[in-house]
């Protein structure tokens, strides 16, 4: 196949950057989107070029460290894809492909096509995890949970942080990711004593970075997990119930 | 020459690890924030060992490459953890788990390690589960487990096809609790690229801020690495693309032994290589070889698609030839098998290059929606990468490099021969011996990080009470940062006509041909004769673009590629220099009649370390010899 891509050029955080043209002849249709610019960037070092930068790592879908935006779709516009599962397939020979970085207050620009999203990992510390401190814990079988709650729960957990949702939202808002997390936790019996006050505790930071939800429903669309915006719902009723409710008689509701 | 001390203690195998948590030093809860402890690698056995290190008190740095802690390798694990819980009443035990992991690993690992990673297996499921891990379960709100190879017993908990993901993200979790509490320190987009030295001891290490490409060094009471394995040396292999070895071969070159470099797994249930612009392999779990059944065409060169092959003239040669396990062979045996397939002109597919994996008879079976719910989102992964649907045809598979046994020697306080240098999870060469069993990688990444090293890393610290690190303005780190600092501007400077990809694709390829599924002493020594050659054109040919103060994902590529060098060889050598098959170590000089691997227990039944002499000196070779008082040797037998 031969493309042509129009592709984000951005030397640092505080530069400012622009589109330039490349072509992309004889790419094979079984390659993935990201060994495809594997080949366009060897030609660049071969050509004396720099190389243009974009992260990745596990290239099966499931690290969170690629995503780019494809024609102005995060990870292109196949459903449930990362952008390491993209393959050229789904492009036609002579196609013009353009690429960007993700577009977000919160997600500054380091290099071209990389992305800071240091923010995700403050929303985490800020309360995305059950304290309980190595050792001493319960027989693993002491408390059952009901196989739906579990489920329930872990497709929650599958988000990969990527922040495909952030790029994908008109207010750059982080509630999809933010809300997999509380929901993953959240639905579990060992979530429960710190579950309001997580609630607060990752809303507030997460307010800090990024923008608000207004329910247009396109990071549930994006996500390469295809997590739900039932999530966000959840969310919304803790963080609701938390702002009314005792913390000190949570556990007694 | 070093002198080796594995540190086993005395007694009966059951109450060695308990006898030696009494018998070691201790620090006191006040006193551990005296120390500062310096942690690479934020993986399983990384994450779980800053967390564990924090909750205790300990100051603690933790350097991760990644952008976030969460990225790491370990999070693509797919299948599941093994644990001697025996809640599906089947016969498991510690003993057992002990057992099946000697035996697994072709007897080449130090019981005492095996027993306790089996003795702590039990304490991992606890943990995670209160950590809020969403294991799979049964209707009535139990935990349930499924089989993997190398077992007669289910004792694998699993988290759909993403046991690793959950489990990462259960570790990093915990870890971001001790970064928000201010116990651990997290430097994210920073590479280590040395180990500080002073006096013999480690005291520090060297790190590139990947972001603006500043050197700097830090220094702590103890290192700590949990940075994985080297099958990327390979070029193309199941790992991400960044992992590397860089890490544990600066402390080989600055004194820590290498093991067994030449066992590395090959995995038998991966996905085809398409073409040349590949740029990794992508895994299908082990676990699908719970349902899945593997054949090939009777015939050579059988035009066929695989649903117009008669059940009659199709090959299931794991379960024709392995009637008790099956399917479920360890990966090493399911590996052979598979390339003496494809040798005999049986292999599948547009290049020839697999074997078939196939799901009918468990669809018909089970239906389904169980098919689905079990392995979902392989399924899927599967589709994305060959365009084909595993519910109508079946998939495709042949092994890749995916695991490495090797790494740097341990003692059984999982301390390198350095003192003050530790080495956990993949990165040690401590519990598998010469072949891992499937999902017992988690288990040791977390047995290591969250049960081992906490306990044993105070026997250490104890004795440097009321020490302050070595000051980072000392001469042995403005030597050390000299010297990262030169190696890079070298590398910018080469300025030639080659891509470091194309130098690591070429040394792939030297490594897979000679120093993969199978070895032999003539292929060996052709690779020991190509691979200096090659090398020395990296250093004077590769093109190295931008500069070494920017973000320059080339320059980080080059200068792993540039180790990988100097491993290869060893790996050859080592590979040379063991006249057996063992595990994922099969010499074809070393063979059964029926072309099974052929173990020497005289002569070879020892660990392989290597010491590094310099650029130009050849390596000494030391050996730990392996005594096996509790399982007894025998040939490997899955019939």
């Amino acid at each position: 196949m031969d493309l042509t891509l129009k592709v984000w050029r951005q030397d640092g955080p505080n530069q400012s950057g622009e589109f330039r043209e490349y072509r992309a002849n004889g790419i094979s249709p079984d390659s993935s989107f990201l060994e495809m610019l594997d080949v366009v960037n060897e030609r660049l070092v071969e050509s004396g070029d720099v190389p243009i930068e974009f992260d990745h790592d596990c290239r099966e879908g499931i690290c969170g460290m690629c995503g780019v935006m494809i024609n102005g779709h995060p990870h292109g516009d196949q459903k449930g894809t990362a952008t390491c599962q993209l393959h050229m397939r789904k492009f036609s020979d002579g196609d013009r492909i353009v690429i960007e970085p993700w577009r977000a207050t919160g997600l500054p620009v380091i290099r071209d096509l990389v992305v800071d999203r240091a923010p995700f990992d403050r929303i985490i510390e800020a309360g995305g995890y059950i304290s309980v401190n190595t050792g001493g814990s319960p027989d693993a079988n002491l408390i059952p949970i009901p196989k739906d709650a579990a489920e329930a729960s872990m497709d929650a957990a599958s988000c990969i942080g990527c922040a495909a949702c952030v790029a994908a939202c008109p207010n750059s808002a982080a509630q999809l990711f933010t809300s997999a997390k509380l929901a993953h936790l959240n639905l579990l019996p060992q979530g429960q004593p710190e579950r309001y006050q997580r609630t607060l505790a990752m809303v507030e930071t997460m307010e800090e970075f990024f923008g608000s939800c207004t329910n247009h429903g396109e990071c549930e669309e994006a996500c390469p997990k295809s997590i739900s915006i039932d999530n966000i719902a959840l969310m919304n009723r803790d963080y609701l119930v938390a702002k009314f409710k005792d913390r000190r008689k949570a556990g007694q509701a | 020459m070093t002198t080796l001390d594995a540190k086993v203690p005395e007694g009966p195998i059951q109450d060695k690890w308990t006898n030696h948590r009494f018998d070691i030093n201790l620090v006191n809860p006040a006193n551990k924030r005296k120390y500062e402890i310096i942690i690479i690698g934020t993986g399983l056995a990384g994450a779980s060992a800053a967390a564990s290190l924090g909750e205790l008190g300990y100051k603690v740095k933790v350097f991760t490459y990644h952008d976030s802690p969460r990225r790491a390798h370990s999070i693509a694990a797919q299948g599941g953890i093994n644990a001697a819980k025996n809640y599906t009443n089947d016969g498991d035990s510690i003993f057992r788990l002990f057992y099946d992991t000697v035996k697994g690993g072709d007897y080449r690992s130090r019981e005492a390690n095996v027993y306790r990673l089996a003795e702590v297996s039990n304490e991992i499921i606890d943990q995670c589960t209160a950590q809020g891990v969403p294991f799979a379960r049964e209707y009535g709100g139990l935990l349930d487990n499924r089989s993997f190879g190398g077992a007669q017993v289910s004792r694998t908990f699993y988290a759909r096809g993403q046991t690793g993901q959950q489990l990462l993200l259960g570790a990093y979790q915990a870890l971001a609790r001790q970064i928000s509490l201010g116990n651990v320190t997290l430097y994210n987009r920073s590479e280590m690229l040395d180990v500080v030295m002073d006096e013999g001891r480690a005291v520090g290490v060297v790190v590139r801020d990947m972001v603006n490409g500043e050197v700097t060094s830090h220094s702590a009471h103890a290192v700590v690495l949990g940075t994985g394995g080297y099958s990327n040396v390979f070029f193309l292999s199941t790992n991400a693309m960044a992992c590397n070895t860089t890490a544990i071969w600066r402390a080989h070159r600055k004194g820590a032994l290498f093991s067994n470099p030449c066992f590395t797994q090959i995995h038998p249930t991966c996905i085809p290589v398409h073409d040349e612009s590949q740029s990794k392999l992508t895994l299908m779990s082990e676990s699908l070889r719970n349902d899945g059944r593997i054949w090939v065409p009777e015939d050579a060169d059988d035009p066929r698609p695989a649903n117009d092959i008669p059940e009659a003239e199709r090959d299931y040669y794991l379960e024709r030839k392995y009637p008790a396990f099956g399917n479920l062979v360890p990966r090493d045996v399911a590996s052979r098998a598979a390339m003496r397939m494809i040798d005999e002109n049986r292999g599948v597919g547009p290049l020839k290059n697999g074997v078939y994996l196939d799901f009918a008879d468990a669809i018909d079976r089970l239906g389904k929606d169980v098919i689905e719910a079990r392995y979902g989102n392989l399924f899927e992964m599967y589709e994305r990468i060959t365009d084909e649907d595993p519910y109508d045809v079946p998939m495709r598979i042949y092994p890749a490099p995916h695991y490495t046994m090797g790494g740097l020697w341990v003692d059984y306080n999982l301390m390198t021969n350095v003192p003050g240098l530790y080495a956990i999870g993949e990165a040690n060469f401590s519990d598998h011996g010469a072949n891992r069993l499937g999902a017992s990688a988690l288990m040791q990444g977390l047995a290591d990080g969250y049960f081992v090293l906490p306990y044993t890393i105070a026997d250490y610290l104890a004795d440097w009470l009321n020490t302050t690190p070595v000051s980072t303005d000392s001469e042995v780190f403005k030597k050390a940062e000299q010297d990262v600092n030169d190696r890079n501007e070298k590398l910018l400077s080469i300025n030639g006509t080659r891509t470091v990809d194309s130098f690591h694709r070429e040394l792939g390829h030297i490594m897979i041909e000679h120093c993969g599924l199978a070895r032999s002493r003539p292929g060996l020594e052709k690779a020991l004769a190509e691979i200096p050659v090659l090398r020395e054109e990296f250093w004077k040919n590769v093109r190295v673009p931008g500069t070494a103060d920017s973000y320059n994902s080339e320059l980080a590529k080059a200068v792993r590629v540039a180790d990988f060098f100097e491993l290869a060889e060893l790996m050859c050598r080592d590979a040379l220099e063991r006249e057996e098959s063992c595990g994922g170590h099969f010499r074809l000089e070393h063979q059964t009649e029926d072309g099974e691997a052929k173990r020497d227990d005289v002569g070879q039944a020892h660990s392989s370390s290597w010491e590094w002499n310099g650029y130009t000196t050849p390596h000494t070779h030391i050996k730990e010899p392996l005594e096996f008082e509790y399982v007894e040797l025998a040939q490997r037998s899955y019939k």
